[in-house]
């Protein structure tokens, strides 16, 4: 699929790498999770590097841990210890407010089952993040383009989420991720729900978004096919980070 | 503005029910404005009361009558600047159905008193030469489609004629109508002279029912009131004297605390749309917890979510309550539904505005425990619902 001119237009904060390069730096995190008077550990003193412009893979068991990094990296999550830092800034210490503001800025997520609002069309489900800026409706209609643009959706802009397929379902969601040009992108098993076909046109599209775009991207994904994409696998098992894959 | 899409699609999202919420708040509404017509029909006037006249009355009950004598002694209290009289006639017109106040008066003094009825002055002078002349307000004319000219048929429940027939015929001489809106001009009055007259022997004739009397300074009203109950104390017909806008709030209470009535029924209506429309409200956020995590991953903020889930609210109430408002103001607008009994049938503005601002705490407060409860989620946890 053909990809539009790079969107650049979004005004936004830059995020910087620190001194090694690393975008997304977490040291030493744990979580526990308490249910009741139970205690689950899902993370465990877990160290994890991510360059600018790297596309990772997180592959792993379920109920290894994934998803519950992918939100200590989003700043959906606090980590019980730790220091998780995203383009210098300490995700972990941050107030909810502030967390929200740096999200909208920064973060864009693409879920598994691509949590589409069903009342709006998809032009005004990528719309969502940038009413959170102070673009003019006409500005916001220009972005909303451009993005839906970029995944092949132009002209399912007026569809509403139940008449369009799974892969365009997440497409649309990917347009949402992207549409305010955010520094990293966070992917939570995105072809987790869709046939072979529609997921590797998922899976090209992130890697153009990667290559072309220069965006760091961080998916988890249980599916070795979907790995082979990254530039990088990294293997979580039992709450711990491997180069390696568990055997 | 730009989150009203979101939040008129969101209401939107369950068609039946949001119709069904809304209906029963303009329901709601409709009774609000209705029952502000009604009430403001039985103590309207109070706002109109001159505040200058006082109503002398019998003290034991306004249906006992004073004698016609009176008046010259009340002219000689100090204070007192004008003094005339009214009477309760108690009839129907044709049938029981037809029924509206008449009452004898002594026609110069009655229009000086009462300056806020507007009588032509040919009219006037005809009243004057008539003895069975009569003037009626300009609704119950409407009412019972008279003109200047007709001579009617007055059957009255309380007073005979000296013959012992109780109907009595009067020729109308005018047709007042209001200075201001909200006068009642479903009145008739005739000329106290040709009813006394004609009144029998036995115990009925130079009685009045009430007093209307002008003080000269408005601000002695109490103690002028205080003089005119002592010049009568310890006579047969001791006196009660109150300001005119006590005295039809005095009448009004006849009925019931009308205005206790309004607001217990009100407060009921009000309580359980606040049930229902508060129930779909949670109802609805329950629904779409994944949806506010969705948000809130995206960068919403718990503020943000707690003031959209308050703007929907708010919305369905204030569009039943514009929409119920408007309904009972073209209810009103329709007319007086007893067909004429009302002295007044109007929808103040100030329940208009009251309307509004109760419509907005409708919202505010159907919205507020479920927009916590949006406020409160946690994002990670509502995403795994999904």
């Amino acid at each position: 699929m053909a990809l539009p001119p790079k969107m650049s237009e979004t005004p936004r904060t830059h995020m910087n790498a620190d001194a090694n390069g690393a975008l997304v730096q977490v040291d030493g995190v744990e979580k526990v999770f308490r249910r009741g008077s139970e205690e689950i550990h899902v993370l465990r003193d877990l160290h994890l590097k991510v360059p600018r412009g790297e596309f990772l893979a997180l592959m792993g068991p379920s109920g290894s841990g994934k998803s519950t990094l992918l939100n200590l990296i989003g700043g959906l999550d606090r980590p019980t210890r730790g220091i998780v830092s995203v383009g210098g800034e300490r995700v972990d210490q941050l107030s909810d407010r502030r967390l929200a503001a740096w999200r909208a800025r920064h973060i864009g997520f693409v879920f598994q089952l691509y949590n589409l609002l069903p009342v709006l069309t998809a032009e005004r489900n990528v719309e969502l993040p940038l009413l959170l800026t102070h673009l003019s409706a006409s500005q916001r209609r220009k972005h909303v383009e451009t993005a839906l643009a970029v995944v092949g959706l132009s002209h399912r802009a007026k569809h509403y989420p139940r008449t369009l397929s799974g892969g365009e379902q997440q497409r649309v969601g990917i347009a949402r991720a992207i549409v305010t040009d955010p520094t990293l992108l966070l992917c939570d098993e995105p072809t987790g729900d869709l046939d072979r076909k529609s997921g590797d046109e998922i899976l090209n599209l992130l890697q153009a978004l990667n290559r072309e775009h220069g965006k760091t991207i961080v998916m988890v994904t249980h599916d070795p096919h979907a790995s082979a994409r990254a530039s990088r696998t990294v293997y979580l098992n039992k709450g711990q980070l491997s180069e390696q894959p568990v055997l | 503005m730009k989150y009203l899409h979101l939040v008129w699609t969101n209401l939107m999202r369950k068609k039946l029910r949001t119709l069904l919420t809304l209906l029963s708040i303009v329901v709601a509404f409709v009774l609000f404005g209705l029952l502000g017509a009604i009430k403001q029909a039985l103590v309207g006037g109070v706002s109109l009361a001159g505040v200058d006249r006082l109503v002398v009355r019998h003290r034991v009950s306004i249906i006992q009558l004073l004698p016609e004598k009176y008046k010259q002694q009340m002219l000689a209290i100090p204070g007192v600047a004008a003094a005339t009289h009214l009477t309760w006639f108690g009839g129907v017109f044709q049938e029981g159905k037809n029924f509206f106040p008449q009452m004898p008066v002594v026609p110069e003094e009655f229009l000086d008193m009462h300056p806020e009825f507007i009588l032509p002055e040919d009219q006037k002078q005809a009243w004057l030469r008539t003895r069975t002349g009569a003037i009626v307000g300009r609704k119950t004319a409407d009412r019972f489609k008279w003109k200047v000219g007709d001579r009617v048929p007055i059957r009255s429940l309380i007073y005979p004629k000296s013959d012992g027939d109780f109907v009595w015929h009067f020729d109308i001489v005018g047709i007042f109508d209001g200075r201001k809106e909200g006068t009642d001009t479903t009145q008739m009055f005739f000329r106290y002279d040709y009813f006394d007259e004609a009144k029998p022997e036995q115990g009925m004739k130079g009685t009045v029912g009430w007093y209307i009397l002008r003080v000269k300074d408005p601000a002695q009203s109490a103690e002028v009131a205080k003089r005119v109950d002592l010049a009568f104390e310890n006579s047969p017909a001791e006196t009660k004297t109150e300001t005119e806008g006590a005295f039809i709030q005095g009448w009004a209470r006849q009925v019931g605390n009308i205005a206790l009535i309004v607001a217990g029924v009100l407060s009921a209506v009000f309580f359980t749309i606040l049930l229902v429309a508060g129930n779909t409200m949670s109802q609805s956020v329950r629904e779409r917890t994944g949806e506010l995590g969705v948000l809130k991953a995206l960068g919403f903020t718990n503020t943000q979510v707690l003031a959209l889930v308050l703007a929907e609210s708010s919305v369905l109430a204030l569009v039943g309550g514009a929409a119920g408002l408007g309904l009972a103001w073209l209810l009103v607008r329709g007319g007086d539904p007893t067909g004429g009994l009302l002295p007044m049938f109007m929808l103040p503005s100030r329940d208009i505005v009251a309307g509004a601002v109760l419509a907005l705490v409708l919202g505010l407060a159907t919205g507020l425990f479920p927009a916590w409860q949006a406020m409160r989620l946690r994002v990670a946890d509502s995403l795994r619902r999904i």
